[in-house]
């Protein structure tokens, strides 16, 4: 157990690690000088250079990606001097744009994306597994085309389509949601949750869509299996039959892509949060590309990477603790 | 066990019995008017080559048939009506008075339980008031009469860390946890190698001594057969070819199938030759 | 058997290993010696049965005469030739002169492609000549295997379970192999087919003085077409010796094992049947006239 907790933990250093050299690598190689960006109009070589010895630019590849890292571990220091900017531990350096030290930047979006992450994860794996079982159970039935027909519906729909939509309906025409406005949950609880009702919503139309139909295959495919005829062999009533028998092991391979996708989530739901003018990771992210700001996506990227390097290791260790083929070997 | 011995003279009586599925070219029959008895005590095979229905039979007589198959015809077990019994009644049967045991040990456990679960699992839910405690005791006791060694122990274990004859004991013992009065094997030995294969036939005839439980075997296997069971009744293409005392049937087969079916057994201690088999093409060449 | 000539095959000791669970980034995997110094030859026009029980490496063992998976240790030589040596047209002449049969037909034919095709195919990939064109080749291999020339055109999925198995066997026939390797290969077939498959393969070696390397779990059906028998056990071959001896005076205790748990059809009632139908044939003839 503990080595393979020692492995884990080294290819979760190893794929962080090559993230990191890739984005880099892309920065330094494609992206349009920041110091001229940061110098702005009245701007002289002389400033230029300044900057640019600040942030360490004018020093070779490999010296700059090796200050980049061990300031994430160590912290660095931006400049000489007096005017010396120190930059303590977890350092992913400052935006261009608003000169905040981007992990604070992280912290204060994170709660956001979190949150918006995890209520659209409750409810669609609440609609998703449970319209997945009325379709297995009700399999060629009328409930099951018809929840088959919500699904492809559901999946062909683009996101900033529905939450435009959802908006303008909701908000707009019937007025059903008050106009959305940043408030903390402690203030208005209300208000908090019609914000965040919407985001919710959309990001779980789809998703919800895919777990239906990965909960239905799943089911239908378990009930096929010998061991559940056994256990009608035994005179198990259907209740017992179903719960015991069909059910976890149908549900448990949607853990492993539940984790995964809630990972992913937890990095920013760049369209929603976008169109929902939430802000969150995503909106970050978004806007730092449009105006390049490279330190700030070098943040969102590894972040994103950090927690979908995560979801697996979790993903894996739950699969431990589910699956006792793969907690026990097969000594016989 | 209930010891109000009934008037019938057998255990099971069927008669008539015909499965068939809907498709769309309409009904198919895959078991057609089958009659036979199985005495009480007694030990029956049901032979034939895939696709003769013998399968069709067994999940018949448990009312577990698959989705879309319908039957017809009689059941009688020990006195009651099977296909018109209701459900939940039925399943007070099914695992309690009639135990079912499969061809695949491995894909027949549920690998997410304890084999101690899965045997105690039947006895919980066919008694009631039943501690886990006292279940678990049952589940040790069931392993232990099918001769798993270390039983306390490995009660514990899950499917996968047994060897597939083990896996195969595992299963008789969940019979034997509810003292069934018949026990159906559907091909027991057939994914099992030989020399495990004679220890688990062994297993069957010593359960059925101590029980007195009457068996049905399952199998395409006419050796086995011939070892095991008193009676045949012998099966193709959902037919009923014949059927009468094993000793009859091996040594004075009256139907051509029957014949040809011995002939076509490579014998491991007869003469070597061209094997016969049936001048007119088998069922399955013919298609 | 003395005066025997150099064998077709000689495979001599034999190893194979895999790696058993994932090695990580830390330490070594550990490995599983599936077979485990194994010697044996097969002689011209003889068949060699491989018996053993779920994972006694037979089917591995042939899986390396067959170079279809490499060795970790031992030589294998086909009519004098090193066969992991081989190379380019070598490799090519060598894959012609051994065929395989499957236990499963069907998922060993390409249900995409008609008998024609997959019959031919052995020639096509060698770029060799088919003799009298691809539809009558076709045709008559599937005379001499049973099957109704006619279907030439059909697929797999039209086929039973013995008659795809033939097709299998009529793929081995087309390029004209010295050595067919039967692995399993009557195994999943009812016993009435069964018994026509074994009579097929028994004609067909008659006929072209190939050799059979023929893997197989059941003693009974080995029984019916081995000249002589190697029993394997863990990886190890632990007899072997002419058909008759292995069967009639077994030397290894394993073997014994084997053959006394083989379930048998009480021989007296076999005596007893054999004379019913004596009897039986005699009235008919009788009536007959």
């Amino acid at each position: 157990m503990i080595r393979f907790l020692l492995n884990r933990v080294m290819g979760m250093v190893v794929v962080l690690f090559l993230v990191c050299l890739f984005t880099f690598v892309i920065f330094f190689v494609l992206s349009p000088d920041p110091a001229v960006q940061i110098c702005g109009k009245n701007c002289t070589p002389e400033v230029i250079d300044q900057l640019r010895a600040n942030l360490g630019l004018d020093q070779p590849f490999w010296s700059q990606f090796w200050t980049f890292v061990s300031g994430l571990f160590v912290g660095r220091t931006y400049g000489s001097g007096p005017n010396a900017i120190d930059c303590a531990a977890p350092c992913l350096g400052y935006s261009f744009q608003t000169s905040q030290p981007v992990f604070d930047m992280i912290a204060q979006r994170l709660p956001v994306s979190a949150t918006v992450a995890i209520g659209a994860a409750i409810l669609w794996l609440l609609a998703g597994v449970s319209a997945g079982l009325v379709s297995a159970v009700r399999e060629g039935r009328f409930a099951d085309r018809f929840i088959t027909g919500l699904t492809l519906t559901g999946m062909s729909i683009p996101n900033y389509v529905l939450g435009l939509s959802l908006q303008f309906l909701l908000v707009v025409t019937l007025g059903w949601l008050p106009f959305p406005q940043a408030v903390p949950f402690s203030e208005d609880p209300v208000q908090w949750f019609s914000n965040y009702l919407m985001p919710w919503i959309v990001l779980a139309v789809g998703a919800s869509a895919v777990y239906t139909r990965l909960t239905r295959a799943n089911v239908i495919e378990t009930l096929q299996e010998n061991y559940v005829r056994t256990a009608r062999a035994k005179g198990l009533s259907p209740g017992l039959v179903w719960r015991r028998h069909a059910l976890r092991p149908a549900l448990t391979p949607i853990v492993t892509i539940f984790g995964m996708d809630f990972a992913g989530l937890l990095g920013g739901a760049l369209i929603t949060e976008t169109v929902f003018g939430l802000n969150g990771i995503g909106k970050m992210a978004a806007d730092s590309i449009t105006k390049n700001d490279q330190p700030v996506i070098m943040g969102v990227t590894l972040l994103a990477a950090f927690f979908v390097v995560i979801g697996n290791m979790v993903v894996d260790l739950l699969y431990t603790a589910i699956d006792p083929r793969v907690r026990v070997g097969s000594a016989a | 066990m209930s010891e109000t011995p009934r008037d019938t003279e057998n255990l099971l009586r069927v008669r008539d019995l015909t499965v068939g599925f809907h498709t769309a070219a309409g009904q198919v029959d895959v078991v057609k008017q089958l009659d036979f008895d199985l005495a009480r005590g007694g030990a029956l095979g049901i032979v034939g080559e895939s696709g003769s229905g013998k399968s069709m039979t067994s999940l018949a007589i448990m009312g577990l048939l698959p989705k879309g198959a319908s039957r017809s015809g009689s059941i009688e077990f020990d006195g009651t009506e099977l296909t018109t019994l209701p459900e939940r009644a039925m399943r007070s049967i099914r695992g309690d008075r009639i135990a079912m045991i499969f061809q695949d040990p491995l894909s027949s456990l549920n690998p997410y339980y304890t084999v101690g679960t899965q045997i105690a699992e039947a006895y919980r839910s066919h008694r009631s008031g039943v501690t886990r405690r006292q279940a678990r005791k049952v589940a040790i006791e069931a392993m232990e009469r099918v001769h798993i060694r270390d039983a306390a122990r490995r009660v514990d274990h899950y499917p996968h860390q047994f060897s597939g004859g083990m896996r195969q004991r595992v299963m008789i013992a969940m019979t034997l946890s509810m003292e069934p009065e018949l026990i159906i094997a559907d091909e027991p030995t057939t994914a099992l190698d030989v020399t495990v294969q004679a220890q688990i036939l062994d297993l069957l005839a010593e359960i059925r001594s101590d029980t007195g439980a009457g068996l049905i075997l399952i199998t395409h296997d006419l050796a086995v057969v011939s070892q095991v069971t008193d009676h045949l009744v012998v099966m193709r293409d959902g037919d009923l070819v014949e059927q009468g005392a094993a000793e009859q049937i091996f040594t004075d087969p009256q139907r051509d199938y029957t014949r040809m079916l011995l002939d076509a057994v490579p014998r491991i201690d007869d003469e070597i030759g061209l094997l016969r088999t049936l001048t007119a093409p088998t069922a399955e060449e013919e298609s | 058997m003395n005066d025997a000539p150099e064998p077709l095959l000689r495979a001599r000791n034999l190893v194979k290993e895999f790696a058993t669970g994932g090695a990580g980034l830390f330490g070594r995997s550990a490995r599983f010696r599936a077979v485990d110094d194994v010697s044996l030859e097969v002689r011209t026009g003889e068949t060699l049965a491989l018996v053993g029980e779920s994972g006694s490496g037979k089917s591995t063992t042939a899986r390396l005469i067959a170079r279809l998976l490499d060795t970790t240790g031992g030589s294998i030589e086909f009519a004098g030739r090193e066969v992991h040596r081989l190379s380019g047209k070598a490799l090519h002449a060598f894959r012609g002169e051994v065929q395989v049969i499957f236990q499963d037909p069907y998922s060993s034919l390409n249900p995409k492609h008609s008998v024609e095709r997959i019959v031919t195919a052995p020639l096509v990939y060698q770029r060799r000549r088919i003799p009298g064109g691809a539809r009558d080749f076709t045709k008559e291999l599937m005379e001499r295997v049973g099957l109704n020339p006619d279907h030439s055109a059909r697929f797999p999925s039209q086929f039973s379970g013995g008659q795809a198995q033939r097709i299998g066997i009529a793929r081995a026939l087309a390029v004209g192999p010295k050595l067919i390797i039967a692995d399993e290969a009557v195994s999943a077939l009812d016993v009435s087919v069964q018994a026509q498959v074994i009579n097929l393969l028994r004609g067909l070696q008659e006929e072209e003085g190939f050799s059979y390397l023929f893997i197989a779990h059941d003693l009974a059906v080995v029984r019916q077409i081995a000249t002589r028998v190697a029993v394997m056990n863990g990886g190890r071959i632990v007899e072997e010796g002419e058909r008759d001896q292995v069967f009639g005076a077994p030397r290894d205790e394993y073997t014994k094992k084997l053959l006394s748990a083989i379930p048998r059809i009480n021989p007296e009632w076999d005596a007893r049947r054999r004379e019913n139908e004596r009897a039986r044939r005699a009235r008919e003839q009788e009536a007959a006239l």
